[in-house]
C-alpha cells in the first residue's frame, strides 16, 4: 500500500469515528478491517489524522492481538485453545490443517495465502473444538471440517461464500429459569421502573441484593448509589461484555438472544445513577454480534426506549455506543476495560480512586456485567424481595454456567445460586468425573471430595465457568493451559505477573518435558506466592490459582512429571537440536538422542 | 496536631494526601523503589515499594497514609519478596554491570546490592534487543529496561515531545520512540531533555562520556541506595 492509500484509509476510518481521539482502538480495528494488517505508513497516518504522537499509536497496536502489526495471510485461522478445545482434539485438528495448507503454525505461508495459530479461549465451549477464521467463529471443527476448510482455502474462497452451516453458533440453553424462562416484551421493565419513580426503583435494587455477576460479586445497589452520589453531572453506564475468562459463554448466549434485556438493563442503571452515556464493550472473538446488536439498538431507539426522553420521561436522555475489543483478556478488568475505551492500551489502574467516582474520562462510571445487567429487568418487574426470594441469603436470584468439558450435555444452564456441584453434574450427564474447574481458570479447582459444596459467593463464587474434568484428563495439563493462558494475557505493567506468569509457563514445560524436580515444585509456589501478594490487578493475583489448587488436590499429577532429584537442569540437549533437524528435513529416530545412553552415560 | 501512623512500629506523621512512601522518606524511612519519582504522580509497576497493611501487600507508593494504619516494610518478609521480584527484572532483560557504563550509578544494581542479592535464581530469559545507536548523543541500549516509564511520563508530561512509549505485552512489552523508522536519531529527542537524563537504569546513555567517574567513586559506591536516597530526596 502506497502512502496516498494508507492516508486516505486513515482518514476514511477517522472521519467514521468523529476524529475523536478517544476511538483510537476503534480507528484502529475499522482500519485494519480494510488493510488487513496495521503497516508502519498507517500507523503514521493515523496519527497525524487524530493529531496524536505517532508512538502512542503503535503502543496500542502492539497490545492487543487481534492488531497486526506485520503482514497477515488472506486468511487469519486461530485455533481456540482452552483446555476444553484442546480436549476436543483441537491440537492434531491444527497439525492436520497445517500440514494440509503446508504452513508451519504461526509463520505466514509463503504465498502470503494464509496463517495459522492459537488464540485464547473464544467462548465456543460447549460446541468446540472451535476457530476464528478472519475473526469469524467456526464451531465444531473434526478433521472433515479441517480438509473443507482446507479446500475452501485453497481454492480462495472468499469468507461470504463458505457453507454458512460452519459458522452456526447454537445458544445450548440446557436450564431455563428466572431470566432465561419467561419472554420479556421490550421495555416493560424499564416503564414498570419508571412507573415506581427513581427513588423506589434504587430501593427496590437495594433490597435484591443483587450481586455482580462478573464473579467478584459487589453489591450492585451500592456501586449505582455510589456513582449516583459522585460529584459531576455526565456520568457514565459501561456493560463488560468482555467475556474473556476461559469456560465462559453465557455473555454470548445472552448477547444472542437477550439483548434487549442487556441494553434494557443499562437503561435501567443509566435511570438510577443519572447516566446519559452508555457503552457496551464487546470483546473481539464476539464481533460477529456486532450487527445484530446494532440493529437492537436501533429498534429500541425506534421504541422510544433510547435517546432522548425515554418512554416520554422529560430529562431521561440515554443511548448507547459498542465499543469492539481486540484480544485482550485484562480488558475485563474494570480499570483496564475504561482505559481500553478511552482508545488505550488496557493496562489497570491504580485504585483508588475508583470508577465510581474517576471512571471513563474521570466521570462517574458504573461498570456492569452483561448478566448483572440482564437480572435487573426482573427487578424492576417483580420487585426486590421477588428477586431476593431465591438463591441463598448473601447470594440472591439465579446464576448462569457455562458447562462444557467432559459432559453428555454442555450448554448454558440457569439455576438459583446455592445449587451444589454434585447436582449441576447429574444435569448435564457428567461421570466419572476427577475434577471441576469452577470461575474459568482464575477460579478454583474442586475435587471429588468437594462436589457437595454449593454456586454461591460465599462458598464456590463464580463468573459462571463450570468445565468438566473425568478421570482421563491429566490435571497438570489443566494446570499448564491455564498458566500458559495468563502468561500470554498479562499486560505487562507489573513485574511479578508480566515476569512471574512467564517464569511459571516456562516451569510447567520443564515439567511437561520430562526435567522436572523438586526444586521446581518449590519455585513454582514461591513465584505463585508472589503472584498473589504483589500484583497491580486481579488477572496476576489469580493466575496462580489453578496451579496451586492443583498442587494441592492432585500432587501426583505433578509428580509424575519429575525425575525424582533435587535439582533437574532446564537444558535439553535433545530440544536445542531441533534447529538442526528443521534445517537437515529430519524427524526420524535417528536425528534424536537416545535419552537413556545420555543419561548413563 | 498532626496525624500519625505506626511504620515498622515507629510513629510517622503525615499531612493529607501524603502516600505511605511519601510521608515514610519525609520521616527519614527508606522503601525501596524504582518505577517511583519524587516529582512525578505514583506508577505503581515495579512492585518493590510494597509494604503490609494489616496483613494486605499494597504498593507504599500510590497509598495514601491514613491514621493508625500499621506498615511493616523492613522485614525478612517483605525484603524477600523484593528480593524475588528484583531477580525478576535481572532474568527478565540482559543485564551485565561489568560492562555497563550506569555501573555505580544505577538504581537496579544499588538496590540488588542493598537487599542483599546474591543470585539471580531462576532462569535467564536471555531476550534479544538490539540497541539503537542512532542518535548524534545518545545511546538506547534496552537490554536494561525495568519498563518504569520515566522517559515515557518525563519527555511527555516535561518535555512536551513523546519521544517515548511501551508497545507490546506482557513479556514482550518493550520500549519504543515516536519514528515510523524506529529510530531514535529520526525523533526530536535533545541531550538536555528531562527524559535524556531520568532513566534509573542503563538504556538511554549519553554518547561520549564514558567512565567520567571512576569506579569506586559513584554514587551508590561509598553509601547504599537506603542512604542516598534520603540524603538526595529521592
Amino acid at each position: 500500500m502506497g502512502r496516498l492509500d494508507a492516508s486516505q484509509l486513515a482518514a476514511q476510518a477517522c472521519t467514521r469515528n468523529g476524529g475523536d481521539a478517544t476511538r483510537l482502538l476503534q480507528v484502529l480495528i475499522d482500519v485494519q478491517e480494510k488493510a488487513g494488517w496495521l503497516s508502519a505508513e498507517l500507523i503514521s497516518a493515523v496519527a497525524a489524522e487524530l493529531g496524536v504522537p505517532r508512538v502512542r499509536v503503535e503502543g496500542v497496536a502492539g497490545f492487543y492481538s487481534f492488531l497486526y502489526t506485520e503482514p497477515v495471510g488472506n486468511y487469519r485461522v486461530l485455533f481456540s485453545d482452552n483446555i476444553t478445545d484442546r480436549m476436543l482434539g483441537a491440537p492434531e485438528l491444527m497439525d492436520a490443517l497445517c500440514g494440509k495448507l503446508w504452513v508451519e503454525r504461526g509463520k505466514l505461508s509463503e504465498d502470503g495465502l494464509v496463517s495459522v495459530d492459537t488464540t485464547s479461549c473464544t467462548g465456543m465451549c460447549d460446541q468446540g473444538p472451535a476457530l476464528l477464521v478472519n475473526g469469524r467463529p467456526l464451531t465444531r471443527v473434526d478433521h472433515r471440517r479441517v480438509n473443507q476448510i482446507a479446500e475452501l482455502i485453497r481454492r480462495k474462497e472468499p469468507l461470504y461464500a463458505w457453507p454458512s452451516e460452519l459458522f452456526r453458533v447454537d445458544d445450548n440453553i440446557r436450564r431455563r429459569d428466572a431470566l432465561l424462562g419467561p419472554d420479556q416484551r421490550p421495555g416493560e421493565a424499564l416503564r414498570a421502573a419508571l412507573t415506581r419513580g427513581r427513588e423506589d426503583w434504587l430501593a427496590q435494587m437495594r433490597l435484591s441484593n443483587l450481586r455482580g455477576r462478573g464473579g467478584a460479586g459487589f453489591t450492585t445497589a451500592v456501586k449505582w448509589q455510589a456513582c449516583r452520589d459522585a460529584a459531576g453531572a455526565d456520568k457514565v453506564v459501561v456493560c463488560n461484555a468482555d467475556e474473556g475468562e476461559p469456560g465462559t459463554f453465557k455473555d454470548r448466549v445472552l448477547l444472542s438472544s437477550f439483548a434487549d434485556q442487556v441494553f434494557e438493563g443499562m437503561t435501567l442503571a443509566a435511570w438510577a445513577v443519572g447516566a446519559q452515556r452508555g457503552f457496551l464493550y464487546l470483546r473481539g472473538e464476539y464481533r460477529y454480534l456486532l450487527d445484530h446488536l446494532q440493529h437492537v439498538l436501533a429498534r429500541r431507539r425506534s421504541a422510544g426506549l433510547l435517546g432522548n426522553a425515554i418512554l416520554g420521561e422529560t430529562g431521561f436522555d440515554f443511548d448507547i455506543d459498542i465499543h469492539l475489543g481486540a484480544g485482550a483478556y485484562v480488558c475485563g478488568e474494570e480499570t483496564a476495560l475504561l482505559e481500553s475505551l478511552e482508545g488505550k492500551r488496557g493496562t489497570p489502574r491504580i485504585r483508588p480512586p475508583f470508577p465510581v467516582t474517576h471512571g471513563y474520562l474521570g466521570r462517574p462510571t458504573v461498570v456492569n456485567n452483561v448478566e448483572t445487567l440482564a437480572k435487573t429487568t426482573l427487578i424492576a418487574l417483580h420487585g426486590g424481595e421477588a428477586f431476593a426470594a431465591t438463591g441463598t441469603a448473601q447470594s440472591t436470584g439465579t446464576k448462569l454456567l457455562s458447562i462444557s468439558g467432559d459432559c453428555a450435555y454442555p450448554g448454558i444452564y440457569e439455576y438459583p445460586f446455592g445449587v451444589s456441584i454434585e447436582h449441576v453434574l447429574e444435569d448435564c450427564g457428567a461421570s466419572d468425573v476427577q475434577a471441576v474447574q469452577v470461575g474459568g481458570a482464575s477460579g478454583m479447582t474442586l475435587a471429588s471430595y468437594e462436589f457437595h459444596r454449593r454456586i454461591a459467593f460465599e462458598d464456590v463464587p463464580t463468573a459462571g465457568a463450570f468445565m468438566i474434568f473425568d478421570s482421563s484428563r491429566d490435571m497438570f495439563e489443566v494446570a499448564r493451559n491455564f498458566v500458559h493462558f495468563f502468561a500470554h494475557e498479562s499486560c505487562g505493567f507489573c513485574t511479578p505477573c508480566r515476569v512471574g506468569t512467564s517464569l511459571l509457563d516456562n516451569y510447567m514445560n520443564k515439567l511437561a518435558s520430562g526435567y522436572g524436580a523438586k526444586m521446581d515444585l518449590a519455585d513454582i509456589e514461591w513465584i505463585n506466592r508472589l503472584l498473589r501478594q504483589s500484583s497491580h490487578c486481579g488477572l496476576g493475583s489469580s493466575a496462580p490459582n489453578a496451579v496451586v489448587d492443583a498442587l494441592v488436590k492432585f500432587r501426583p499429577a505433578f509428580e509424575r512429571h519429575l525425575r525424582n532429584l533435587d535439582f533437574e537442569p532446564a537444558f535439553d540437549l535433545n530440544a536445542a537440536l531441533a534447529g538442526a533437524r528443521t534445517a537437515a528435513g529430519r524427524d526420524d529416530p535417528g536425528a534424536f538422542l537416545d535419552r537413556e545412553q545420555e543419561t548413563t552415560r | 496536631m498532626s496525624r500519625q501512623f505506626l511504620f515498622d512500629g515507629q510513629p510517622v506523621p503525615f499531612e493529607d494526601g501524603q502516600t505511605i512512601l511519601q510521608a515514610a522518606h519525609a520521616a527519614g524511612h527508606y522503601i525501596p523503589h524504582l518505577c517511583w519519582h519524587p516529582d512525578f504522580p505514583p506508577h505503581g509497576s515495579c512492585k518493590l515499594c510494597i509494604v503490609k497493611v494489616g496483613g494486605r501487600h499494597v504498593s507504599s507508593c500510590a497509598l495514601p497514609a491514613k491514621e493508625g494504619m500499621e506498615v511493616e516494610s523492613n522485614t525478612p518478609e517483605i525484603n524477600g519478596e523484593r528480593r524475588a521480584l528484583l531477580q525478576m527484572l535481572f532474568v527478565e532483560g540482559n543485564h551485565f554491570c561489568p560492562s555497563c557504563e550506569k555501573s555505580g550509578n544505577c538504581q537496579l544494581q544499588a538496590l540488588a546490592y542493598d537487599l542483599e542479592m546474591l543470585t539471580p535464581r531462576f532462569n535467564h530469559f536471555f531476550p534479544d534487543r538490539p540497541v539503537d545507536a542512532s542518535h548524534r548523543d545518545m545511546l538506547l541500549d534496552f537490554n536494561r529496561c525495568i519498563f518504569c516509564e520515566l522517559c515515557v511520563r518525563a519527555s511527555r508530561d516535561v518535555d512536551g515531545k513523546n519521544v517515548f512509549a511501551l508497545t507490546g505485552r506482557g513479556i514482550h512489552k518493550h520500549l519504543a520512540v515516536n519514528a515510523e523508522s524506529g529510530r531514535l536519531a529520526d525523533t526530536d529527542f535533545a541531550a538536555d531533555d528531562l527524559a535524556a537524563n531520568i532513566c534509573p537504569v542503563g538504556v538511554i546513555l549519553h554518547k561520549r562520556v564514558g567512565f567520567a567517574v571512576t569506579i569506586g567513586k559513584r554514587k551508590y559506591d561509598a553509601k547504599p541506595i537506603h542512604t542516598v536516597a534520603l540524603e538526595e530526596g529521592e
